[in-house]
């Protein structure tokens, strides 16, 4: 059941990302990559990190990617026009694309050892040899490992935020002027 | 494993049917609520007092021409109404409504799944129904729609920062993201619930602020304004596909007000201890309902009032005498309790949209970014620091 759940949604994650560069319109790129972001979702889910999913669909898919439609419709970008390709990007492309996939596929064999596998709901049934209400993936865990063992990347990642915020602000600021 | 799959089943058609007429039936009582407050009867025509107009409504929807608009964008315009109705009836399924029910030997919850992150599931997938109206407004190919869709977008946006924030004020003090829990640990009275115990009037009140912003009601029914939008983002809509909106709005006003009921009045917990008779109130109320009806029934002031009241007198005095029975009363009254709070909060929306205007679109804007956001801020930061005070 979690090898079939996963296989469709890891299915539908790779045609969605693939479809967000082929649209040539702007908001069916943007529903696309709403839709990765939620068979993402799905497949935290599925090993059982069940708040990072749910922080997820809240943050990417439900503020992100609303906020990117809302500056498409905002700026009603029409659908763009394919042009200036390179007859070279057409014969290199896909051999290109092959060759990074494999280095990439010899890599991750590298990292892992053979005869590891894949946990479906992971988090889960190591925590259910340890202790209930322990599982890894839980409001709880994930909270406890932000404020205490990185609490510093955490604080550090909000005041790059701020920076961020405050950026914007002055350089929206001096157009106005 | 089979017994499982049968219960959830039967509960999720009771759940379904139950919503479905609740959402044909809100609107009339909406109507109803408004007309008495402008002074007027409201629908009176289909039915005694307009009881069959939903009837009457739904059969109109289905039968009218389904119109497309050759300008539109066909897939987005098509699948706006289904992914708005979707998202709206798909947070219901982790509301609990009651404690346990027993029926034939079995036991289950009165709620159709228990997440143990409840309350982060109603959240995600009400920021999702965003996408339904935006893409309504978009797809349309339509200025008025678009403009409705773009400031539906940019105010859910922003009423979801003090939405969230105020709905983690009560997570705070009840430490649990199981919307069950959460009513559990309000158990034992009015004084439990988290309005009082947590002191949390003021995020009480922001969120019911900000949950009329996110369903789009009067007063900051914007995205629909229909003296300056048309009809707003579903200008372009007609027969069911407008219908599915419609709906999604009502389903969207019961989740809300579901959301206020569990987090802050205790859910299905009833305001004092049964010991001292808080069973028997629903059986009093519909008792005195139907006394009431059957004392107009004797001194009927129209001919057909003779009627009709003693049939809604017996009915009142029936349910008064269900509600007394100790095999119901068990799951029942924490039913009735819930309704009622429930009811309680989807009133004041009625009132309320009886009552206030309209903001301007700045007015709406400000409010939220420059009152309710430093408010709930200001909230949380106070509640954590009392919770870390007295744990």
């Amino acid at each position: 059941m979690d090898v079939i759940l996963f296989l469709i949604f890891a299915v539908i994650a790779v045609v969605a990302a693939i479809n967000v560069v082929v649209q040539t319109h702007p908001i069916s790129s943007a529903i696309s990559l709403v839709g990765v972001m939620g068979s993402l979702a799905i497949l935290y889910l599925l090993l059982g990190a069940e708040f990072i999913a749910a922080a997820q669909v809240i943050v990417y898919a439900g503020a992100i990617m609303v906020l990117f439609i809302f500056v498409i419709m905002l700026l009603n970008a029409g659908a763009e026009v394919k042009k200036g390709q390179s007859t070279m990007a057409l014969f290199l492309g896909l051999p290109l694309l092959a060759g990074l996939l494999l280095v990439m596929c010899w890599y991750l064999q590298g990292w892992f050892p053979a005869g590891t596998s894949v946990v479906f709901g992971g988090f889960q049934s190591a925590a259910a040899n340890a202790a209930p209400l322990q599982a890894g993936g839980s409001a709880r865990e994930v909270g406890m490992a932000l404020f205490t063992r990185y609490l510093l990347p955490f604080e550090v990642t909000s005041i790059l935020i701020l920076i961020a915020i405050v950026g914007a602000i002055v350089l929206a600021r001096k157009e106005m002027e | 494993m089979d017994e499982f799959i049968v219960i959830s089943l039967i509960k999720v058609l009771v759940v379904f049917a139950v919503l479905m007429t609740t959402l044909a039936y809100l609107q009339w009582v909406e109507r109803k609520v408004i007309a008495h407050i402008q002074v007027r009867p409201g629908p009176y025509r289909v039915g005694p007092h307009g009881l069959l107009q939903p009837l009457a409504d739904v059969i109109k929807l289905i039968t009218k021409e389904d119109l497309v608009p050759p300008y539109v964008n066909k897939p987005l315009y098509l699948a706006a109404p289904f992914l708005a109705i979707t998202m709206a009836l798909l947070s219901i399924s982790v509301i609990p409504f009651g404690p346990t029910i027993e029926v034939a030997g079995h036991k289950t919850w009165m709620q159709l799944t228990d997440l143990n992150m409840g309350v982060l599931f109603v959240l995600a997938v009400s920021s999702m129904g965003v996408y339904g109206i935006a893409l309504a407004g978009w797809s349309s190919n339509n200025k008025y729609a678009l403009l409705g869709g773009l400031r539906s977008s940019a105010q859910m946006i922003s009423y979801e920062l003090p939405l969230s924030l105020t709905i983690a004020a009560p997570l705070l003090i009840t430490n649990t993201l199981s919307l069950r829990e959460l009513v559990e640990k309000q158990s034992g009275g009015i004084w439990n619930w988290n309005i009082i115990h947590g002191g949390q009037i003021v995020s009480f009140i922001v969120f019911l602020i900000a949950a009329f912003a996110e369903t789009n009601r009067v007063p900051f029914d914007l995205p629909e304004a229909e003296n300056e939008l048309v009809a707003g983002f579903h200008t372009e809509y007609s027969s069911m596909k407008f219908a599915s909106f419609f709906m999604a709005e009502y389903a969207n006003m019961i989740t809300v007000s579901c959301m206020a009921t569990l987090l802050f009045l205790g859910g299905w917990v009833a305001p004092w201890p049964a010991e001292y008779g808080s069973s028997l109130v629903p059986a009093v109320i519909f008792a005195l309902a139907g006394v009431i009806a059957l004392y107009h029934a004797a001194n009927a002031a129209r001919s057909r009032d003779r009627k009709t009241f003693p049939v809604f007198g017996v009915v009142f005095l029936l349910i008064a005498v269900i509600f007394l029975l100790p095999m119901v009363q068990s799951w029942l009254v924490p039913l009735f309790w819930f309704c009622a709070k429930t009811g309680g909060i989807l009133f004041t929306f009625m009132w309320i949209r009886g009552t206030l205007p309209r903001f301007r679109y700045d007015q709406l804007m400000g409010f939220t970014w420059k009152f309710l956001f430093p408010v709930a801020v200001l909230n949380l930061l106070v509640t954590s620091f009392v919770v870390a005070l007295v744990s």
